[in-house]
Formats: structure tokens, C-alpha cells, sequence
């Protein structure tokens, strides 16, 4: 199998060429080493980071954001939205701090992404 | 009286802050209009943000904290709600900065140095003028960013998104995870104004459509938008007669540019490149004003904020040699845009104030391979920039050695897009 993709690693966006199957894949045309994993992931398994909001109570704004501490499985992006929709917390809230304990039983956390203190 | 007040608290203005208490000025003050510190990257809560400069991928929001975090630690004065009306230079050099809060109510601030980090504000619907009515359901893409993302109102269910630049693309992922169908994003040119990253996570990853060379004729909908029309352009970006659809939607955002809010650095006297429509600066970002420095967004607009940090790292940089009395002040060199080429920021330079080299940053006209940006003085080609390909919606960094600039006394660096030679 072969296909072309940009990898979205980082801003540079490069042109990837993937070929192979099974175990065995070679990616051309990556710049670093981010390339290679993405265009294997994107073939086998493709995953992305999922930032969003969750609602919060106590804080100066109504919605926290938060993301998901890994890249979880593309196909379950839809299912965590709805989980995180369930979620409220409670205002103060550090970055860093866990929300929500294996979102859709990836076993990958979601966690706030700003500090909120409570007012 | 300040050292240095710095008008702006988002990641321009902290990081101009904290380089200028790190050479070791004191007296600094910020001044932010919004609650909190940290400017438009409280609303950005998608990632991709500080690759370059902490090697990461960060959220808007923790970009921000950490460089909240770092001027805090070295202990910033800085005021929230406050709103800078004026600027004005007195005939002693110093600067007054009229601001305005609950709090203090009207205040005249004196300073030695202003560094000018206001950022840029979106165009509007009036601004592109679309035919039609002025519906409910018209938004800029950042405003629907900002309601969505921290007031937690969903701005509308059937969406149309007219722009293809960045805070599009990422409003039609957002819109659409938050349960709304994107029907399609219309762009104006043969080309997407985004990162190709942000196409395909934020469109092709949900089979949104991307309509190049397509625009939006007129807005149906008296009280709340009803439908589009979506037309065809031809290469003049003239609408073609017969290729109109009328898309049904009930909110149409907008993604069609940004502008440098620079009402108070004109107001001052501050002199504007049209090209950009942002302060002409140095390579210490001081503007024509001497002790007036600008940076980020508010001088041209830039695609990622690890290049807004830099840039006003050297604004924080410039106003602290300023304050001190060891800036040098004689321009050497000033920038040009030649074919192919939209604008070059500095737009002047001074080599004695460079530590080893100058970082031009520059816009091309249109997409380009096979080419290459070449930087001339007179007839003298002094430096080549190479890429696999050239595009106007990713901001060019040409850095020029100042060994290379020492060669000549001074002069006017052209910048020029020309064919790869063979």
C-alpha cells in the first residue's frame, strides 16, 4: 500500500510518501523523526490530540479548557466529546490537573490547560 | 515616572516584559484591557502553539501560562481592565500613556519607553461588504471562537465559513466536534490562506469541503441568516454568472483576515508601512518614534506565536538599551519588497545594534516552486533563501548575517522572488 499525506507533526506541513504494509513501512520525504512516526501511526492506527472544553463552576468564565494528555484513536474523537460533555468541575484548577480518568477507556487522561482560580 | 509601560498583555507584550526585566530594567508596567493576561491565546484552546520555543506542542491557553507564569516570577506590575486611550511624546522625550479603569479611574502615565503590543483585530462582514441583509448569525470566526470556547454559547447548528485562513479552519474542527455541520468552507483565491496542517485535521479529517475559487454573493435571512449564496470566481476573482448555489445555514462565519490595531501608535505619530499596516521598525522593533518600540501582531500579522515571542523578546531587548542610553540610533540599511515579494519587516537597520545576524521576515505574493527569495544590495546578490515552496499564507524568516551586512557601509536590501538556478 502507498499513499500521500502532510504530515501535521508541526507547522512545516511535509509532503509524506508512506508505503508498505503490515509492520514494514518506509516514509519518505519527512524532515525529522515526528515525520516517520506520524505516517506509520496514520497508516495503522491514526490518532490525534483532542482539545475541547468542559463546563466550570466557581471560576471567572464558564468553560475550561482541557485536552486530551496523548493523542487517542481518531475514531473516538465523537465518543469523548460526548463524555466530556458530562464532565463539570469546580473552580480553583491547575494546568496539569486531571479532569477526566481514561476518556472512552483509552487510558489516556484529559487535563486542563489553564490555570482557574475560584471567585 | 516607568521605565518601560507596555501596552498589551497578551504573548507579545509578556514576552517583551519579561526580556526587558531580564536586561535588567525594573520599572515596567503592563497594561491589559481584557480580566485576565494572556490576549487572544485564552480563546485559541487548540494545540500546535510553542513548537519553536519550549519544543512542544501546547494550547493556546498554556502558551500563554507560561509566559504568565515567567512574568510573574519575575515579580511584573501589571494593571487588567484598563484601557490605553491615547499615547502621546512630550518635547523632553518622555512618553504619557491616558488610560482608563474602574479602579484608577483616569490615569496619565509617564514613561521613558512604550513598547506597542495591541495585536490585530479580524476584519468584518463591513469590511468585505457581502450583499444582503445584516442578519443574527454573521460572526467573525474569532468572535464565535471566543463565544464557543469561554462564554459557552454555540453561535449556530448549520454553518457556512467564508475564508480559509487559519482561525477558520480551526472554528470548522471546532463547530463541528461541538456538534454543528460545517457544510463547507468557501475561500476567494485558487489557494487556502492556512497551514496545510490545519486542511487536513481540521477539514479533511471530517470530510468538510474546501471550495477554492468560490465566494459568498449574498446573505439570505432578515432577523436570523437563512442561506448563502455560494458563487464561483473567475482569475480576476470576479464572480462568474450561472455557478451560483444557495447553501441553507443559519450561522455564516467569517475568516477573511486580520488588521493591526494601531489607532493609538497613530494617534501618536507613529509612522505606518501601508504594505503591512503596521509601525515601520528596526531590527529592535523601535519605531520612527525614538523610545516608542513595537511587536507581534499589532506591527505585521503572523502565522505562529513562537515568531510574536521572538520578535517582542527583541522590542523588550531594544527598550531596555533605550532606557539605559545604549541604543544606537544610526539606520544603516533599510528593507524592500521586490517582485514577487508583499512586505519585509524591519523595514530599517541599525548593524551596531545586531548581536550576529538580523531575522527578516517577509510575505510572497503567490504560491511559487522552483524559486527562491534572493536578497540583493545595489546589483550585489548577498544572500539566498531556499525552500521546497513558497506560500503567502506562511510567513517567510530570512535570516542575514551581520558579517554580510558589515561588507558594505549601508544601502537598501532588496528582496526578490527569482527562478532556482540551475
Amino acid at each position: 500500500m502507498k499513499k500521500e499525506m502532510v504530515c501535521i507533526s508541526c507547522p512545516m506541513g511535509c509532503h509524506l510518501t508512506v508505503e508498505g504494509e503490515g509492520d514494514n513501512w518506509t516514509v519518505t520525504g519527512n524532515s525529522c523523526k515526528n515525520g516517520e512516526r506520524y505516517g506509520i501511526q496514520e497508516m495503522t492506527d491514526p490518532r490525534r490530540i483532542l482539545p475541547t472544553t468542559v463546563v466550570i463552576k466557581g471560576a471567572m468564565i464558564s468553560r475550561l479548557p482541557v485536552k486530551t494528555a496523548q493523542e487517542i484513536p481518531k475514531g473516538k474523537l465523537f465518543d469523548a466529546m460526548d463524555e466530556l460533555s458530562k464532565v463539570v468541575v469546580e473552580a480553583p484548577v491547575k494546568v496539569g490537573d486531571v479532569v477526566l480518568k481514561n476518556v472512552c477507556d483509552t487510558g489516556i487522561d484529559v487535563i486542563a490547560t489553564k490555570t482557574m482560580p475560584a471567585v | 515616572m516607568y521605565d518601560i509601560i507596555v501596552i498589551g498583555g497578551g504573548p507579545a507584550g509578556l514576552a517583551a516584559a519579561v526580556e526587558a526585566k531580564k536586561e535588567g530594567v525594573d520599572n515596567i508596567l503592563i497594561l491589559e484591557r481584557d480580566r485576565e493576561l494572556g490576549g487572544i491565546l485564552n480563546q485559541c484552546i487548540h494545540n500546535g502553539f510553542g513548537l519553536h520555543t519550549f519544543k512542544e506542542q501546547l494550547t493556546g491557553p498554556e502558551y500563554a501560562g507560561r509566559y504568565i507564569d515567567m512574568a510573574m516570577d519575575l515579580k511584573i506590575p501589571y494593571k487588567l481592565n484598563t484601557m490605553v486611550l491615547d499615547m502621546e511624546r512630550k518635547d523632553d522625550d518622555t512618553k504619557v500613556v491616558h488610560a482608563i479603569n474602574e479602579e484608577d479611574g483616569y490615569m496619565a502615565l509617564e514613561a521613558k519607553a512604550v513598547i506597542l503590543t495591541m495585536g490585530c483585530r479580524e476584519r468584518t462582514a463591513g469590511a468585505i461588504g457581502i450583499p444582503g441583509f445584516r442578519p443574527a448569525g454573521v460572526f467573525t470566526a474569532g468572535t464565535a471562537q471566543r463565544f464557543i470556547n469561554m462564554e459557552g454559547y454555540m453561535t449556530g447548528k448549520e454553518v457556512v465559513i467564508l475564508g480559509s485562513g487559519d482561525i477558520g479552519l480551526i472554528m470548522a474542527r471546532r463547530m463541528t466536534l461541538e456538534g454543528a455541520h460545517v457544510k463547507c468552507v468557501c475561500e476567494i483565491m485558487p489557494y487556502s490562506n492556512g497551514l496545510t496542517r490545519n486542511i487536513v485535521q481540521c477539514l479533511d479529517d471530517f470530510n468538510i469541503p474546501l471550495k477554492l475559487s468560490h465566494t459568498i454573493t449574498f446573505i439570505h435571512g432578515k432577523d436570523r441568516v437563512e442561506a448563502v449564496d455560494v458563487t464561483q470566481v473567475d482569475e480576476n476573482l470576479k464572480p462568474i454568472p450561472g455557478t451560483t448555489e444557495t447553501i441553507p445555514c443559519d450561522t455564516l462565519l467569517l475568516s477573511v483576515g486580520l488588521i493591526p490595531e494601531n489607532e493609538i501608535s497613530r494617534g501618536a505619530g507613529v509612522e505606518i508601512d501601508r504594505r503591512t499596516q503596521g509601525p515601520s521598525i528596526s531590527e529592535l522593533c523601535e519605531t520612527n518614534l525614538p523610545g516608542v518600540f513595537a511587536a507581534g501582531n499589532v506591527v505585521h500579522v503572523h502565522d505562529l506565536v513562537d515568531f510574536v515571542s521572538q520578535e517582542a523578546a527583541l522590542a523588550g531587548k531594544g527598550a531596555a538599551r533605550y532606557v539605559k542610553g545604549h541604543l544606537e540610533e544610526d539606520i544603516n540599511f533599510t528593507t524592500v519588497n521586490g517582485d514577487g515579494i508583499g512586505n519585509v519587516v524591519p523595514e530599517k537597520i541599525t548593524v551596531a545594534n545586531l548581536d550576529d545576524s538580523v531575522n527578516c521576515y517577509m510575505r510572497v505574493r503567490k504560491v511559487s516552486t522552483d524559486t527562491v527569495i534572493n536578497c540583493y544590495i545595489g546589483d550585489e546578490k548577498i544572500a539566498t533563501k531556499k525552500a521546497r515552496k513558497f506560500v503567502p499564507a506562511e510567513m517567510v524568516n530570512f535570516k542575514i548575517k551581520k558579517s554580510d551586512l558589515e561588507k558594505y557601509h549601508d544601502g537598501e536590501l532588496k528582496f526578490v522572488v527569482e527562478p532556482k538556478e540551475a
